[in-house]
């Protein structure tokens, strides 16, 4: 339903008035969103995702490209032409007005009758659980309830599209968590497609049904969170996603341009049987994390190896020399 | 102890306005009731001369005659310092807003032009104007140059010229506290507006002047002040054909000798810009002042 088609972005960057150069925030990105779907786009600052997202909500014009939401091309048209809303990361809520007033900013903006509006507006803050401050201004909510005014006020007038801009960046860590489950929760009972911005795998893996990994304009991988995790498809994905380890080929004897992904996880430790086996390594640290163990084993000359280990019969302890094992289906070859 | 370290903190404010407002108000105050020395100055005895003369003439035969000539000219003071008010707020907010739009390169040089004007002395700022508007100035000798007119146009010497003097003169400073409350608007609170499917004018009507509101009421009370108390646009650019309360008030202070009239009109101004703002700050909720 939402079609994005080869969609370039570039900023001229300044100096003294003369354009010198270009900054190439996407580059010829390609990706197609389902109804329905909460689909997250992740990666590290600067890599593009929020231009991507402000292109979707109209307020970037892309260079080159086609944006399709419900097969009409809306890259021309400005975010009050589009059925599109956002959260905004800061929640950009309208300080002078109340927390109903804000609610009902869209709905007036659509001329909705006023009764409509009323009712329209007491649902949206019931979905969100604030009815009870309706007649609040923003500033004397704390950031939790900020997010969630910003929230019914994006979603009342009922768009195809609800876009959120790192929405939890600025909450902490207990309020992020019951905020996810709140936002996975309007997502399934609104049915609205989420697209959502983050640098944080975490919440990625938690939240989507799919997600896209950027990096430098460009689109690395697309899939679900399993996918993504158990099947990357780069050293970049492979590192940026939970933990991995990236292990050079010539270090377990096979071919020079691989690299091996292993999830700590994954990892077995055993006494070694012979001396010189290509995985064996020996034992830097130990950090007991409570469920599991910690074990940081140096492979080969430098090559530094995390293994996380739960119910081990036998501990080693530092400078103790082990096999390193893992099952062969877990591993990942990469090229890149 | 906190009331006593938070009243040294505020004491060099308190020293400043005490010392470059209030002392010289209680000069005027005091001025305002004393007798009119005839070089100048004031002298004993206490009366209330100064203010009977508003409303009142002494007549040759010491009865007080009812004379209005006072009122209509601070009543007029008043029209066209509103006029210059309302003028200057609809030139300014679009100004500052446009200057506002622009990166921060052109933003600080549109600000330097905005204050350019006061680099130079207000008294040759507006004898210019004279050049500009006057019968065998720039302006008619153009038009009559491409033959537009045969006759000048009497462009000097009326409420249109002091009004465009007054505009001309006090624009600056409407344009920067607007500019100054605009510039503090989150970026992100106009692109939410357009978000919810605002139109321009329902951005600018619903969020920007709403929260650029508290601006253009600093920047009305800072035009209309001084508007009310120029003298200078009005005797250059009027011809001093009919008096405006500024004029008045340096007449007393100069030709006419009469300083206690001239102190009791400065109180009369000081009560009306007063008024004005006690009305501002009982209309709008506190919140706003606060802003």
């Amino acid at each position: 339903m939402i079609d994005v088609r080869g969609v370039s972005k570039s900023f001229p960057t300044r100096d003294l008035g003369r354009s010198v150069a270009a900054i190439h925030a996407l580059m010829n990105v390609d990706v197609k969103i389902g109804s329905h779907e909460f689909f997250t786009l992740l990666g590290p600052s600067g890599c593009g995702k929020t231009t991507l997202l402000r292109l979707i909500g109209g307020f970037e014009m892309p260079t080159t490209g086609a944006i399709l939401i419900d097969g009409t091309d809306v890259a021309a048209l400005p975010p009050q032409k589009r059925p599109v809303n956002t959260v905004f990361q800061n929640y950009a809520l309208f300080p002078h007005m109340t927390v109903a007033q804000n609610v009902a900013f869209g709905l007036e903006m659509c001329d909705w009758a006023p009764a409509d509006i009323a009712a329209r507006v007491s649902a949206a803050l019931e979905m969100v659980r604030l009815t009870s401050f309706a007649e609040r201004k923003p500033s004397q909510l704390s950031g939790g309830q900020q997010q969630r005014v910003a929230l019914a006020r994006a979603l009342a007038p009922k768009p195809r599209v609800l876009l959120l801009d790192e929405p939890l960046s600025a909450l902490d860590l207990k309020l992020r968590k019951e905020m996810q489950a709140e936002l996975k929760r309007l997502q399934r009972e609104t049915g609205i497609t989420f697209i959502l911005v983050t640098h944080d795998q975490e919440e990625a893996l938690a939240m989507s049904d799919r997600i896209a990994v950027m990096r430098d304009g460009n689109i690395l991988q697309i899939g679900s969170p399993a996918d993504i995790y158990d099947n990357p498809n780069c050293r970049f994905v492979a590192d940026f996603i939970g933990e991995a380890n990236l292990i050079p080929g010539e270090v377990l004897g096979r071919q020079r341009e691989l690299t091996i992904a292993v999830r700590p996880e994954r990892i077995s430790l055993s006494m070694p049987h012979s001396a010189d086996a290509a995985g064996n390594g020996v034992v830097s640290a130990v950090t007991f994390l409570g469920l599991d163990t910690l074990y940081e084993i140096v492979l080969g000359e430098e090559t530094k190896l995390r293994a996380r280990i739960r119910d081990q019969h036998e501990a080693f302890q530092p400078g103790d020399n082990v096999a390193v094992t893992w099952p062969a289906h877990v591993e990942r070859e990469l090229l890149q | 102890m906190r009331t006593r370290s938070s009243l040294l903190l505020i004491l060099p404010a308190i020293l400043i306005i005490g010392f470059f407002m209030m002392i010289p108000m209680c000069i005027a105050l005091v001025y305002s009731f004393m007798t009119a020395n005839a070089y100048g100055g004031v002298e004993a005895p206490a009366t209330f001369d100064a203010y009977i003369q508003f409303l009142y003439q002494r007549d040759f035969d010491d009865t007080l005659v009812f004379v209005p000539d006072y009122i209509f000219i601070i009543l007029r003071s008043i029209y066209l310092a509103v006029i210059t008010t309302i003028t200057c707020l609809i030139l300014g907010l679009p100004v500052a807003w446009y200057i506002v739009c622009q990166n921060e390169q052109r933003r600080r040089l549109l600000l330097f032009l905005v204050t350019l004007p006061f680099w130079i002395n207000t008294l040759i700022r507006t004898y210019c104007w004279i050049l500009i508007l006057r019968d065998e100035g720039l302006i008619n000798n153009a038009l009559r140059g491409i033959g537009v007119i045969t006759q000048p146009l009497s462009l000097l010497y009326n409420d249109g010229s002091i009004l465009l003097g007054l505009i001309y003169t006090f624009l600056p400073f409407m344009v920067l506290p607007i500019y100054s409350t605009l510039e503090r608007i989150d970026p992100r609170l106009i692109e939410a507006a357009y978000d919810l499917y605002a139109s321009r004018a329902a951005v600018f009507r619903r969020v920007v002047w709403p929260l650029a509101k508290p601006g253009a009421l600093a920047g009305a009370t800072l035009v209309f002040a001084p508007a009310l108390g120029s003298f200078l646009a009005p005797d250059l650019l009027g011809g001093g054909k009919k008096l405006l309360i500024g004029s008045l008030i340096q007449m007393q202070f100069t030709s006419s000798r009469n300083w206690p009239f001239g102190a009791a009109l400065s109180i009369a101004i000081t009560a009306v810009i007063l008024l004005v703002m006690m009305l501002r700050a009982w209309k709008a909720p506190a919140r706003e002042i606060r802003a």
